[in-house]
């Protein structure tokens, strides 16, 4: 039987957490693959500085893994903490931060494998830069990674926050919408901001002398990437933190699922897009050095029309939960 | 509770307007980010030529970007008008 509150939030917070560490363990994969396969083409190049390869591959794979290991945290807590089930509103929180988590891994895994395997051909190509590189590829793939992070205090906030206070309808459409939107548009920005990473790393061993414009394009350009998994977080935190008057009618619920679902994939390709234009930037920056100006000027400017769509995903998705 | 007709037809019109959106700024962010990407590495290769290659990427951009008001049209006509 289905009818009692803890029966269902335990199948909410399995089935949960099924999901997170499913979806969750996706990108990480895909992005130390990633590294490894350009590790091996580096070491078949100069194979006397294997050492080197080897060393910087496990430390950008170790970053790459952190956001599985995220996706694995929330899954286990999930799995052994036991919740308080005192509302149905706790399954749709529990749930919700296992899409969150899950899908919020992924951007950063795949994003994170870009620094990591530029940086296993950077070095050798340029040995005597192995130390810069690395530290490059570190600084990059840390940005990378803030997506996931984004996802994590969010599910972390939907499993333990108590929502018993707050009318079932259409909280716990609110909840579950939060846990999308932060989940979906995390994707893009990590996404993004790998590639700007695996350019800047690239462009540093192609010209070391242009290390210092380069990491600073790059992190422009990341930060810029990063913002459609902010409009993802705000959204996620104004579904967690309004209170809804009650309302059993149909339409309150899906409005608010519908602002999650709007601003998390309205987040994706803005975040894809942006990585895009930095990744251009960036490696044509180190290639001409004196067009620094113009490069970051058309960088930011492309940036920030390919935004606009983020905006007007925000936009309707503030509309449905204030206006409708 | 007894869900009526009209309610049901509002809630599809919000959980579409929300999808409509939401897929719908997929390809324009990603297709003018390609753009912008294009325009920095024409840049990089011929700097004097800055003005143009700023402006024809705007341009293309602005084309690219029409689909993505086309879903903000819809999204806003399923709020607002169904």
């Amino acid at each position: 039987m289905l009818s009692d509150i803890a029966t269902i939030t335990n199948l909410a917070s399995y089935a949960g957490a099924g999901v997170c560490i499913g979806l969750g363990a996706i990108g990480a994969a895909l992005g130390e693959g990633y590294t490894a396969g350009l590790a091996n083409q580096a070491i078949s190049q100069k194979r006397e500085r294997s050492g080197d390869i080897i060393k910087n591959m496990l430390v950008g794979q170790a970053i790459a893994e952190t956001a599985a290991i995220f996706a694995l945290v929330v899954a286990v807590l999930l799995l052994f903490v036991k919740m308080p089930s005192d509302s149905l509103l706790k399954a749709a929180a529990l749930f919700g931060a296992g899409i969150c988590m899950g899908f919020g891994a992924i951007g950063s895994g795949v994003g994170s494998g870009f620094p990591g395997g530029e940086a296993c051909m950077g070095i050798a190509r340029q040995p005597v830069m192995s130390g810069r590189l690395t530290t490059n590829m570190l600084i990059g793939s840390a940005v990378c990674q803030t997506p996931a992070i984004f996802s994590m205090v969010v599910g972390l906030m939907l499993m333990f926050m108590d929502f018993s206070k707050m009318p079932l309808y259409p909280t716990w459409a609110a909840l579950i919408g939060a846990g999308v939107s932060t989940g979906l548009a995390a994707i893009g920005s990590g996404y993004g901001g790998g590639k700007a990473a695996g350019a800047s790393c690239e462009g540093i061993a192609r010209q070391p002398e242009s290390l210092a414009q380069v990491t600073t394009t790059m992190l422009v350009g990341q930060a810029v990437s990063q913002t459609p998994a902010i409009f993802g977080l705000l959204v996620s935190f104004i579904l967690m933190f309004k209170s809804f008057p009650e309302s059993a009618a149909l339409n309150s619920s899906m409005a608010l699922l519908g602002a999650g679902i709007c601003m998390g994939f309205g987040g994706v390709g803005p975040g894809i897009g942006n990585g895009l234009t930095a990744e251009s930037a960036v490696k044509w920056v180190a290639r001409n050095l004196k067009a620094t100006g113009e490069l970051t000027r058309t960088m930011l400017v492309g940036q920030a029309v390919s935004q606009s769509t983020a905006i007007y995903a925000m936009v309707i998705s503030l509309v449905l939960i204030f206006v409708v | 509770m007894a869900i009526e007709g009209v309610e049901i037809i509002k809630a599809a019109a919000f959980l579409g307007a929300g999808i409509a959106m939401g897929l719908g700024a997929i390809g324009p962010g990603v297709g003018e980010g390609y753009v912008g990407g294009k325009a920095c590495e024409a840049i990089g290769r011929r700097p004097e030529e800055a003005g143009l290659l700023t402006r024809t990427m705007l341009v293309g951009q602005a084309v690219s970007e029409s689909t993505g008001i086309y879903s903000l049209v819809v999204a806003l006509l399923l709020l607002f008008v169904v």
